[in-house]
């Protein structure tokens, strides 16, 4: 079985998000990245499955050089090898396209990603890998077993869950669920310095949209406390200075 | 620059949160100078297909095959781009619901459009199309143009009121040719709490923490969230420990919400809760703690013992509810 695991490199989910003066640009020094949390599911999934000589794990970023620390995270814990496409990950068009043309010419069984990142909270990445694959996707799913060549999911929908089979290959966005992130150990961090790490050079994709700038939201204003025992006038006021019930 | 709208159903009928999606594309297409074409995919009687027109959709358009009675993604990304094709439609609209997105990342594939995830207001069309979404995990959001010729946006729930705008629309049956190799997954089962308001698209929501103490407590806050008519959420040591189930859980690695309301019982407001709920129109926090976190996200709070104070809203809730229904 051969896996392949995107691995989005993020913002710590502590870390104050600040902008440049103009808003154009997300201000990353003083931050520590850390592997998308969702992308740790699953890649401890793809580990999980792959255990004891049943196949290969391979970690994919696109990402410029700063991101190798966070690549060589993925290897401690256990992937097999990695492969960096040097570009600056543009939008979820440009990083699906990345990892279609890689997928398309090592033929994984099964492409595994994060339900979402936690900077782009786009969703869109793995539909758009399997849709550029013609293949099938589950873009959450918490729960993946694998018999053979197929695979039975436990996919997440509002208000409920579906469970769905399907064939190798495919994709899967990891959702909570699918398995514990798993933390490296000392044996996982020395042999990562020497699994292949290989830099590939990115293909030509059309620019279809491009982030003018961010915003952050409104900061509210200064919160009204109500003192216990008047607890009960809680809804008449919200109804009156909101309007929302 | 027509604006093409795609209807999800449950079981034959719309919710609110489509009418909502309709409203949204009458807005668009009238800053657009154009007009909406609804499309919807599944079993939906002609009756339930007419009330989009109350919302500004002048053409309905319904595909119905019995290979497309349950939402299955590939597939219904192949008609949604076909129709788009077919009406010449520059802007695809669909729910940033966990099928919406997964579909519209499939067209704007298909139709080598750009595309818009969560987006939150109307788009800018005043120099270009620049859609304004949610980024960071609800601690930002990126203003993002969109330069190809078509672009394909998922707007999430509750962002947009439901505004009548009553059309003549015109129903037109649908039925582009489906390709085999879109039916590659197969659904085996489909578990739908159907007693309960779901969560994403709920607009008031009752949510409670570890202060709760136990599972057993669980009892207040769902009579609770039952008067009020609130969805029921919570914090990701309570799914984690198993006292509520993994899907009411919000926040960063949970579910990101934006309800009319959010009230938050015994939960401290860490950073990655707040991610998913902080867009939340109207918040109120109660906890024991007065110096808990939650307290500088929130518009309302009480400091006090959630064992105490929840009662209180209980009884006030329902003297409220018979008051204003
Ligand atoms: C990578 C990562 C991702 C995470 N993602 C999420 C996420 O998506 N969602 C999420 O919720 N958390 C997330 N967390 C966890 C988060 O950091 C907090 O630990 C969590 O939100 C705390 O949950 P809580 O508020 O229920 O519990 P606590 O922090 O233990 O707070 C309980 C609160 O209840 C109050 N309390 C106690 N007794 C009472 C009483 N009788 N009456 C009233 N109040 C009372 C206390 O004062 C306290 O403020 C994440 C953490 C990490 C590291
Ligand atoms: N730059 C990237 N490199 C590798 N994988 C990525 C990258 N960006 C996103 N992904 C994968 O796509 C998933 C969904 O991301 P998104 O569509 O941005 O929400 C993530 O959880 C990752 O698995």
């Amino acid at each position: 079985m051969k896996i392949l695991v995107c691995i989005s490199h993020v913002p710590d989910t502590t870390a104050k998000i600040n902008f440049t003066p103009d808003n154009k640009e997300f201000i990353s020094q003083g931050v520590t990245f850390i592997i998308n949390p969702y992308d740790e599911i699953a890649l401890a999934r793809a580990i999980e499955l792959t255990d004891g000589g049943k196949g290969t794990v391979t970690a994919i970023n696109i990402g410029d050089a700063s991101t190798e620390p966070t690549i060589r995270k993925a290897l401690a814990i256990g992937a097999t090898d990695a492969i960096r496409v040097n570009a600056a990950p543009r939008d979820g068009y440009f990083v699906a396209a990345q990892v279609a043309h890689i997928a398309k010419q090592n033929s994984y069984d099964i492409i595994l990603c994060g339900r979402e990142s936690s900077d782009h909270n786009s969703a869109s990445v793995p539909s758009m890998i399997a849709e550029m694959l013609g293949v099938p996707a589950i873009s959450s799913a918490k729960k993946l077993d694998v018999e053979g060549t197929n695979a039975t999911l436990e996919r997440e929908i509002e208000g409920g869950k579906e469970i769905v089979t399907t064939a190798f290959p495919f994709v899967a966005g990891a959702s909570e669920g699918m398995a514990e992130p798993k933390i490296p150990n000392m044996r996982g961090i020395m042999s990562a310095r020497t699994k292949p790490l290989i830099v590939a050079e990115p293909i030509e994709v059309k620019q279809l949209s491009n982030v003018v700038s961010y915003d952050k939201p409104a900061s509210r204003s200064s919160v009204k406390l109500i003192a216990p025992e008047d607890a009960g006038k809680l809804w008449e006021m919200i109804r009156e200075e909101k309007k929302v019930i | 620059m027509g604006v093409l709208v795609y209807v999800e159903n449950v079981e034959g009928k719309f919710k609110k949160s489509t009418f909502e999606l309709i409203s949204y594309g009458f807005a668009l297409a009238q800053k657009l100078g154009s007009s909406v074409t609804a499309l919807s995919i599944g079993e939906v009687g002609d009756e339930e297909l007419q009330k989009l027109s109350q919302y500004g959709a002048t053409k309905i358009l319904s595909a119905k095959n019995d290979r497309l009675k349950t939402v299955n993604v590939q597939p219904f990304a192949a008609v949604i781009a076909e129709a788009t094709k077919a009406e010449g439609s520059k802007v695809v609209v669909l729910s940033a619901s966990f099928s919406g997105k997964a579909i519209a990342a499939r067209v704007a594939v298909k139709l080598e459009a750009g595309l818009g995830e969560n987006v939150v207001e109307i788009p800018d069309t005043s120099n270009g199309f620049i859609v304004k979404k949610g980024a960071y995990s609800g601690k930002a959001f990126a203003l993002v143009q969109i330069t190809s010729d078509i672009k394909v946006i998922s707007v999430v729930a509750n962002s947009f009121k439901v505004i009548e705008n009553k059309v003549s629309g015109e129903i037109n049956a649908f039925s582009p040719p489906l390709n085999d190799n879109d039916f590659k997954l197969t659904v085996k089962e489909t578990i739908r709490a159907t007693d309960k308001i779901s969560l994403p698209d709920a607009e008031l929501v009752v949510s409670a923490g570890r202060g709760m103490k136990g599972p057993e407590h669980w009892g207040m806050i769902e009579e609770l969230a039952g008067i009020l008519g609130a969805a029921t959420a919570c914090s990701k040591p309570v799914s984690d420990a198993g006292w509520r189930p993994h899907s009411e859980h919000v926040g960063q690695t949970g579910i990101a919400i934006s309800p009319n309301l959010y009230v938050a019982i015994g939960i401290s407001g860490a950073i990655q809760h707040l991610a998913g709920v902080s867009s939340s129109k109207v918040i109120v926090v109660v906890n024991k703690d007065a110096e808990a976190p939650f307290f500088k996200a929130a518009d309302y709070g009480i400091v006090g013992d959630a064992f105490e104070v929840v009662p209180k809203l209980i009884e006030a809730a329902k003297k409220f509810k018979s008051g204003h229904n």
